[in-house]
Formats: structure tokens, sequence, C-alpha cells
């Protein structure tokens, strides 16, 4: 099978490509700078932008199947610059599927399109949600889950995966983040630090988007449906950012800020910090309810659709991260 | 199932098409039923004029009827009491138009009534039909239409229907909030009176609208569910049973010691105390306690307690023997759910009682006035009839650890069979003498032929029992059994010192109530050396289940939960399903389930809660027994030892299945540090996720001061992680003090603590 995988640059992308080529698929890997995987892993790249439609219909050639992970991150930058990627990005490689007659399409989405700032306990994947003001990321991710679930049809078979909190060795997003700040001696936790909330860690993500290929056909259960997939493992996050800088040998000493006035600075931040700063502001207030309150999901339509569960736990996860540190 | 739920016509959403009275609603439903082409007849579910509607509706078309649910409603103003004053207030001329139409009292009195049991929701639902004066007027002419004299236009109607209800022959289910000012309990008595087979379901939670305060579909759902089947009546007259006075009677002509009362310093040979018991017998019989009347003996532990209880079951009087171990409300709530015809006591628990309206309308006997002299002949020579096993005999109340005490009903039969189990079980002969620091317990020491001794407690707090009151208990009678609670055996271990001669000769030592730490077991097998260490397993429900000794339970060892032994000979148990999807099917052995038993000293059922009854004892289709349901999760194994898992609403639904508390709390109070551990689950059913609470240092004392939750230290956490592995444990905390029933200092409310452990994982404010 021939599968585009876009935004192989992240660790969870390039994960994902280096296992479906080791299993013997035949890999393109699509995004802006060249990337390197393993020695092991054979496969084609093609250097573009998603915003360049000739560049993705290039890449989409004789492709099978896609899975989709290309993305703008983050909180810095304007509305504009999440849409002309994350929605109209999305649009073009939705449209090079059609051209290209790809059976399969896996959009890699993220639990925040359904986030409405309350505490999720023991919820399933629901539907995403657009409107919400600020929070550029979020909105631009719910607008194209939306966009790509609304194309599952007969001849073309879409499933979009929501992975809470991927982290991992290599993961620059939630480890690199929390490990610069606890050096930095800037570590903050939101709140008594007490949410509980459940995270993925990197090989589980990995294998999840590897599954959700594998199930989905037309007129499968998870056909044109999301599945939000963790380890199923909720801790608080004390306990995460705690294991993540032992596993890093960084010291732990957060200041605590109560959660309220977190959302508070976190929503001026949100607003004024692009205008006057560039690179990472020190809290948002998606960032902020994210980690004051409770995140944690029914694992049951994953495994009963998908037919995926974890395979690495948080401490076999905690203890790889150390060794990777180490190394 | 198809469910119809109309509007009365002129009332809620319905067209308003003028004045109608009773007769006319009646035909009302009746033409409803017959338009909708209803095919069958149909169970009614109503409350207030709609139960009399309803009544009216079963007496007239009986054909149309399958059944009633019938829940704060009255046919009639019952005996002794006026009607309703709220409703007579309301009908005043004057305040009747005002309350009814010119404004919205009455509308909104009627959520009022309710308080904070209903929601503002339901409150605004109820009275968004009535917003104008205009949509009021029927709720003027329905109020008008409540006949308060003969006089009236549906007068006769209704006592037409009042006198057939009577014949009713379909089932009859009231579901009664007794909290209700309008119909109270004494609406419920009159309609049981006028239907004896109408089943009642009293919340005493609950008030006027408990239909809305409280889930009705459950109810009625059981109310269906019952009636397809008929209940056996295996009550075959048990003969030759001897009676529960039966060796009080025996040793009426012994002078040797009987019964030792050690906080009174006071004691009874076998003759004073048979002849006492003939007195109290000849009083209560002379101040027209007859048989089957209940009577409410708040009597404190204590010669007398004995002497009244034993004369009420020579007489036939049910006694309603409720614990002060439930602390003031919740006697007083225990007391008045038995609606007693009479309460006896000591003259400051009758002022109690009557200041506190427990029993109103019961008569007050206190034991003072009731010294008379004894009868000639004595015990023997009392003329009275005597009960037949099938009576009833007493009403027993359950801890209520684990939600409001339930009253438990006994037989005659049922008392004995009980007292039988526990002669064979623990191999009671005639030279036995038994100390209970346990009241209810002490009860059948004159029933096994024991002499027997009551220590000096507190009986409100058992933990209050010392080393010294016990020993000083058993000297005074030559003890060669103990009974004590484990809160009791605790302290008596923790009060230990100095010479305990008498300990030392007891032979037997029994603990019940709650699980007995082995620990304790240990100590006191220590402070007795030749004493037998058993600790029975059962309920306020069925006593004896299983009972196991402290050797044999050293030796079983390990396992999922705790042990408590063999089911007793005589104790048929089955592990079911708790989620009753598969009846009574019987567990293969070492799959949990629900702890289900059958045994003839298992008690009659609960006391005016016919939906609990339904739920607890399920009766086997193939051979047409009733079982009971324990409420407790656990298994078999493969010796035939029973093991207990936790309480069937305590089990953790994870999305790998459920998950019971006791066994990973066995496990985690294993783990250094730690004294006593609880496993909840927080979250949505069939999704949760399992947290352990645990308690650093012992207490077995409740201090009454804040109690605070904190995240366990890490290296804690961590090793009870690793002891709990495979079971993914989301968090780990401590608290100095984990939620406890105040009876046993034992009994931990998961549920609650579910619910704490919930808001604090949520992220929001400690």
């Amino acid at each position: 099978m021939r599968v585009l995988v876009t935004g192989a640059g992240s660790a969870l992308m390039g994960g994902v490509a280096a296992q479906l080529a080791r299993r013997g698929d035949d890999i393109v890997c699509l995004q802006r700078r060249a990337v390197t995987l393993p020695d092991d892993v054979r496969f084609s790249q093609v250097n573009g932008d998603l915003r360049d439609l000739d560049a993705v219909l290039a890449a989409t050639e004789g492709c099978d199947a896609i899975i989709h992970g290309a993305a703008r991150v983050g909180v810095v930058g304007g509305w504009a610059d999440f849409h002309s990627v994350n929605v109209e990005g999305t649009g073009h490689v939705l449209h090079a599927a059609h051209r290209h007659g790809v059976g399969r399409f896996v959009y890699v989405s993220t639990p925040s399109v359904a986030h409405t700032g309350e505490s999720l306990v023991g919820t399933g994947a629901e539907p995403a949600s657009t409107g919400r003001k600020g929070a550029f990321y979020a909105e631009s991710k719910a607008v194209a889950e939306q966009m790509v679930l609304g194309e599952n049809s007969e001849q073309m078979a879409v499933v979009a995966i929501r992975p809470h909190l991927v982290w991992g060795p290599g993961d620059t997003q939630l480890v690199g983040r929390i490990v610069e700040r606890a050096k930095a001696g800037r570590l903050v936790m939101v709140g008594s630090g007490s949410a509980l909330v459940d995270t993925t860690y990197l090989d589980n993500a990995v294998s999840a988007h590897v599954a959700a290929l594998d199930a989905l056909r037309v007129g499968a259960p998870c056909a044109g449906r999301a599945y939000v997939v963790a380890n199923g493992e909720p801790r608080t996050v004390h306990e995460l950012v705690e294991g993540i800088c032992r596993a890093a040998g960084v010291p732990f000493e957060p200041r605590h800020v109560p959660a309220r006035v977190a959302r508070g600075i976190g929503s001026v931040v949100e607003r004024v910090w692009p205008r006057f700063r560039e690179g990472e502001p020190p809290i948002t207030r998606f960032v902020a309810e994210q980690l004051g309150t409770a995140h944690w999901f029914d694992p049951r339509p994953a495994r009963d659709d998908l037919g995926w569960e974890p395979t690495v736990s948080l401490d076999e996860g905690f203890a790889r991260l150390a060794a990777w540190f180490a190394a | 199932m198809r469910v119809i739920a109309p509007d009365q016509l002129t009332m809620g959403w319905s067209e308003r098409v003028g004045p109608r009275r009773y007769a006319a609603r009646v035909a009302d439903v009746v033409d409803l039923v017959r338009a909708l082409e209803v095919d069958r007849p149909v169970w009614i579910v109503a409350q207030d004029w709609g139960g009399a509607i309803a009544m009216g509706v079963a007496v007239d078309h009986p054909e149309l009827v399958a059944g009633l649910v019938l829940s704060n409603t009255g046919i009639a103003v019952p005996e002794g009491r006026r009607s309703p004053w709220l409703i007579r207030l309301a009908a005043t001329f004057g305040v009747h138009r005002v309350a009814t139409r010119d404004t919205a009292l009455f509308v909104r009195g009627t959520g009022w009534l309710s308080g904070r049991r209903l929601t503002r929701a339901q409150r605004k639902g109820l009275a968004l039909p009535y917003r104008t004066r205009a949509s009021r007027k029927a709720v003027s002419e329905f109020v008008a239409d409540v006949p308060f004299d003969d006089r009236h236009p549906s007068a006769a109607t209704i006592a037409s229907v009042a006198d057939r209800v009577s014949a009713l022959c379909v089932p009859v289910r009231l579901v009664w909030g007794s909290r209700d000012p309008v119909f109270n309990d004494d609406f419920a008595e009159d309609l049981r009176r006028r239907i004896p087979h109408a089943e009642l379901h009293r919340i005493g939670t609950a008030g006027h609208l408990a239909v809305l305060e409280t889930s009705v579909a459950p109810s009625v759902e059981a109310a269906i569910a019952e009636a397809r089947h008929v209940a056996p009546d295996d009550r075959s007259a048990e003969t030759g049973v001897r009676p529960m006075w039966f060796e009080v009677l025996q040793k009426a002509s012994l002078s040797t010691l009987a019964v030792s009362d050690a906080a009174a310093d006071e004691s009874a040979t076998h003759a004073e105390f048979a002849d006492r018991v003939a007195r109290y017998a000849t009083a209560l019989s002379e101040r027209s306690v007859k048989p089957g009347d209940r009577l409410a003996v708040l009597v404190p532990p204590s010669i007398d307690l004995l002497a009244v209880v034993y004369a009420c079951w020579r007489i036939g009087a049910v006694t309603v023997v409720a614990d002060r171990g439930l602390g003031l409300r919740g006697l007083g709530a225990a007391v008045r759910s038995a609606r007693v015809a009479h309460v006896v006591g000591p003259g400051r628990a009758i002022a109690a009682a009557r200041t506190l309206r427990w029993a109103p309308g019961a008569q007050m006997l206190s034991l003072a006035s009731m010294s008379g002299a004894a009868p000639a002949g004595g015990l023997a020579g009392l003329g009275l009839p005597e009960p037949h096993p099938c009576d009833p005999a007493a009403v027993v109340f359950t801890s209520g650890a684990t939600g409001p005490a339930k009253g438990v009903r006994y037989t005659h039969g049922q008392l004995c069979a009980q007292r039988d189990a526990l002669r064979a079980m623990y191999g009671i002969g005639a030279d036995d003498r038994f100390v209970a620091a346990f009241a209810p317990f002490a009860v059948f020491g004159p029933a096994l032929g024991m002499v027997t001794g009551l220590a000096d407690m507190d009986v409100t707090a058992p933990a209050t029992l010392t080393a010294k009151a016990l020993d000083d208990a058993c000297s005074r009678i030559g003890a060669t059994m103990v009974f004590a609670s484990p809160a009791a055996l605790a302290n008596v271990v923790r009060t230990a010192s100095g010479p305990l001669t008498a300990l030392a000769g007891v032979r037997l030592v029994m603990s019940a109530g709650a699980p007995v730490p082995i620990d304790t077991l240990r100590a006191v097998g220590r402070l007795c050396p030749s004493a037998a260490l058993r600790t029975p397993y059962g309920m306020t429900e069925v006593l004896p289940v299983a009972d196991i000794s402290l050797p044999d339970r050293e030796a079983v060892g390990g396992g999922r939960g705790v042990c408590v032994g063999r089911p007793v000979p005589g104790c048929e148990v089955r592990i079911v399903s708790a989620e009753h999807t598969d009846g009574l099917a019987q567990r293969a052995n070492g799959v949990t389930g629900e702890v289900t038993v059958r045994t003839p000293w298992m008690s009659d059922g609960y006391d005016r809660l016919w939906l609990t009854q339904e739920r607890a004892r399920p009766m086997d289709s193939a051979t047409g027994h009733t079982w009971h349901r324990t409420g407790d999760v656990g298994h078999l194994d493969e010796q035939g030892n029973l093991w207990i898992e936790g309480r069937v609403q305590h089990v953790i639904h994870t999305p790998n299945g459920p998950v019971t508390p006791v066994p990973l709390e066995v496990i985690a109070e294993s783990v250094h540090d730690v004294a006593r551990a609880a496993a909840v689950g927080i979250g949505p059913v069939g999704v949760q996720q399992v947290v352990i609470v645990v308690e650093t240092e012992r207490r077995d004392h409740q201090q009454s001061r804040r109690v605070s939750f904190v995240p366990a230290g890490s290296a804690l956490a961590a090793a009870l992680r690793a002891a709990l592995a495979p079971q993914s444990i989301a968090a780990v905390w401590t608290t100095d003090a984990l939620p406890v029933d105040i009876r046993h200092n034992a009994k931990i409310d998961r549920t609650a603590l579910g619910s704490t452990m919930e808001r604090l994982l949520s992220g929001s404010s400690r």
C-alpha cells in the first residue's frame, strides 16, 4: 500500500511514517523541510508547503491512503496564518485525494476541537465545535475536522484521530517546553495541579494512527467518525510534570498560580502577545484551562472500532524517556 | 412498554373546558383509555387528587386496570384525623379565591411543600401552565371539588369509592413521601387498612411530590415486574418449635444467677428473671397491648430490656428495637417509620418520644408504671395465648452505614431458627455464660439458655468498652463466651493493662458487624489465651451466613478480598450477577458476583419498603424459593470459602470491566505506612478510574475537625502502584480520616469518598 504521510517532521508523524515503512508499506512524506528518519526506514519525500496545491497533488499521486498530520501549531500568529495552513491546506489534501482516487483518509486532529473549557471526565469524542474567539489553532483544526468528516463517502473513507497530549523522546511540544522551563526555574503549576489529565505516550499515538488506517474502509464502523486516543491512565498534572522532570533529570520546583489568575493572565497574553513579541508566550487561556481542569476520556470507542489499545504504559514511558535523556 | 401521560382536562396544558367534578374526571380517564384503543389493562400511576380518580376508575372499571401505583393521596380522611389543614384553608371562603385563582399561591405552594428536594426547573415547570389568572380558574375549581362535608356534590361519589376499594383485586403499590404535611403517613395507613393487600414503600426523605423528588420510574417498573409472578406462600405451618422464652420457662424455678448488669450493678436469678418477664407480660396485656401490636422498646441495655422483650414475645407483641447507635435522629426516624402502637421505656425516653413526636397517637408506657406484682403461677401460669411461629416477632434496624436505617421484620419462627443456628454453630451448652457488649446480641442470651452479662459501656459508642469493664462483666458471671463489635474489641486491646483474670477463662470470643482486622483478633487472643476467636459473617437481614476462626483465617492466607469462611450448615450461598443480568444463575467458583443467601433464619423482609424488598428478595422461578441479595459482592473459592470484595454499589466500573474495592484495599494495607485504605471509582460508570485514599496512621476515635485530603508523596504513590499492579491507579491521596460509619468506625462510605475525590481531581478549587 502506498501511503502519503504529511507533517513527518514532527515526532508523531515521523514515527507513523517509520512504522508503516518498516512493515512494508510504500511511504511518501510531505513536509516543508527535508526530514531524516532512522537508517533502516525506506521512504521517499516531497518537500513542499500545504498551501502549494501543486506540491500536494504531486505528492499524492499514486497513493492509496493519506495520513494527514501537517498543521500549524502553537499560539503565535493570526487567524489568517492558521486558516491558510490548517483549513485551506487540508482542503488541498482533500482535493488531491479526490483527484487521485485515494480510498482512505486519516486526519490527525486534536481533542481541543471539542474543548469548552469545562473539565472532561470520561467523555467520548464530542463533535468538533467552531465559533470560539481566540485559540486559533483549536478553531482551525475544528473547522478542518468538520470538513474532512463531511467528505466520508462510498469512494473514500475518512476518520479523525484526536491524540491527547502526546509526549515522548524527541517531542518538542510538551516535554521540550516543560524541561526548558524547569531548567530556567520558570515552571508554573496552574491551580493545585490536582486536575486529572490523560496523556498519550508517543509510541501509543503512533500505533493508534496505524490501527486507524488498518481499520478504515468504506462502511467500517469508524468511517466518518472521530476518536480520542490516550493512554487511558490519567494522572494529576502535578504527577505528570514531576514524572517528566525526573526523567529529564531537571529540578521539579513549580510555582503555583491560582487557576483563575492563570486564566486571566492567559486571556490577556493571548490577545497582546502576538502583537509585540515573537516566540511562545508564557501562558495562554487555553493552556491554563487545559492544565487547570480534568481531561480524560472514554477509551472504549477506539478499542471497539479501531481495535487499538495502548501498549506502552505511562511508567514504562517515563522509563524510556529517562533512557533517551541519559543517552 | 407504552407510557401515556395525560393532563387532566382544564389542568396543565390541556384545554380549559369549564368545571369538572370528580365523577366527570373518572369518566375522562375511562374515555381516554378507550379512545386510544389500548388493548390491555393499564397500570395507573397517580398522585394526590389523581389517586382518588385512579381509585374511582379501578372500582368502576376493574376490567381496564392492571394495577395501581399511588403516591401521597387519599380517598377519605383517616379516622381520628381532620382533613388536611392546608387544603381546608385553601378551600375556606375568601381564602379560596385569593389563594387559588387571584394569586399563584396554591400553585407555587405545591412546589414549596417539597422545598429544596425539587429542582428549580421542576418548581418552575409545575407553575408554568398557571401563569395567568384565567389559567388558574381550573385550580380553583379543583380545590372547590374536594368535599369537606356530606352535602358537597362529590361527597357521595367519593364515599362510595372509599367503601368499595377494599374489593379491588389488582395489585396496589403505595409510594409515600412521609414528609408530606397534607397526605402524611396516616393517609397511607388508611389506604392499607382499606386495601389489605396494598404494599407500602415509605420514603422518609421525600414529601408531597415524592414522584418528582425521587424517581418514580423504578417503582412502577418493579410493581409491574412483581405483579407478573405471584409470591408463593411457602410458610407451611411450623410446629414443635421451642419458643424464644422456652429456656426462661424451663429455668423459672432455679435460684442461680441468670442475668447480670455490670453498669447498674444489678443481677437477677432465673426465678427472678422469669417473674419479671411474667410481670411485664401481665402489665402490658392489662394496658391493652394486643398480639400483633407493635411496641417500641426504648429501654437501655439492662435486665429490664431483656425482660420487656421476652414479655412482648410471650404475649405476641412485636418488639421494635432501635439501638441508640443509630444516633437520636436515626432512632427517631426508625421508630416513626415502624408506626408503633405503644412505646415502652424509662420516663426520660418516653418524654423524648413524646416531645419529638416519634409515635403520634401511640400509648406511652413508662417502665415504672408497670411494676405490679408478679401474677400467681408466674410465667408458666400466664393464661395469655401464645403466638404462632409464623406471627411477627420483631422489627430490627440496619445500621444505616450505607443509607437510612431500614426496618427488618422477623417472625417468631425465624428468630427461633436463628437461635438454634447460633447454638449449633458455637456448640453452646448448658454451662455457657455469655457477656454481650452489643445489646441486640444480649437479647439472645436467655433464649440460648445462657447466663447473660451486660458490660458497663456507652451503648452509643462501642469503642468505649474498656478491657477492665469487659473483664469485670466476665468475672461477675464467670463468662465462657464474649461477643463484642470490632470497634469495642479494638478499644479493649488498647486499654488492656494489669491482670485481666476473667478474660483468661473465656473459651469463645465472637465479633461481627464489620470487618475485624486480623491484628485486633491476634491481640484479643493474647488477652484470652484459651479462647477460640470466631468472626461470623452476616447482616441484620440474615445472620449468620458464614463463620471463620482465627487459625483458619491465618491458614487460608491472602486472596481476592476478605475470607469470611465457609457457609454455616443450613445456609445456602449462591454467587449471582450483581447487575441482575441472569437472574439467580449460580456463578462458577472464583467468579465474582453478588452474595445471595437462603436459610430458614432469614428475616421475613423489609418493613414498609416493598421496592427494596422486591429488589433484595428475588424468587428462583425454578424452585419457588425466595433468596436474599446481600448487597455484598464476593466469590466462593475451590475449598468453599466465601470471600467478600465490597458492596455492590461500591464496585468500580472501569473500561476493562468491574473492579471490586476490598481486594485492592487488602493489598494497599499491606504496604508500609498504610494503616487503612479505600479504593473508589471516579467518573461515569463504564469509564471509571481507580483512586486510592489512605490513612497513614490508624485513628480509632473520630475527631471532630476538618478532614483534609492531600496527594500522597511520590514514594508512597509509587509503592502503592507497584503493589497494586497491574491495576492502573489514577491517583493516590492521603487523608487523616476516611469517612466511616459511627457504629463500627469501620465501614467506609466509598460513595461519598468517590464524590470528594472526583471533585478534588477535577481541578476545581480544593
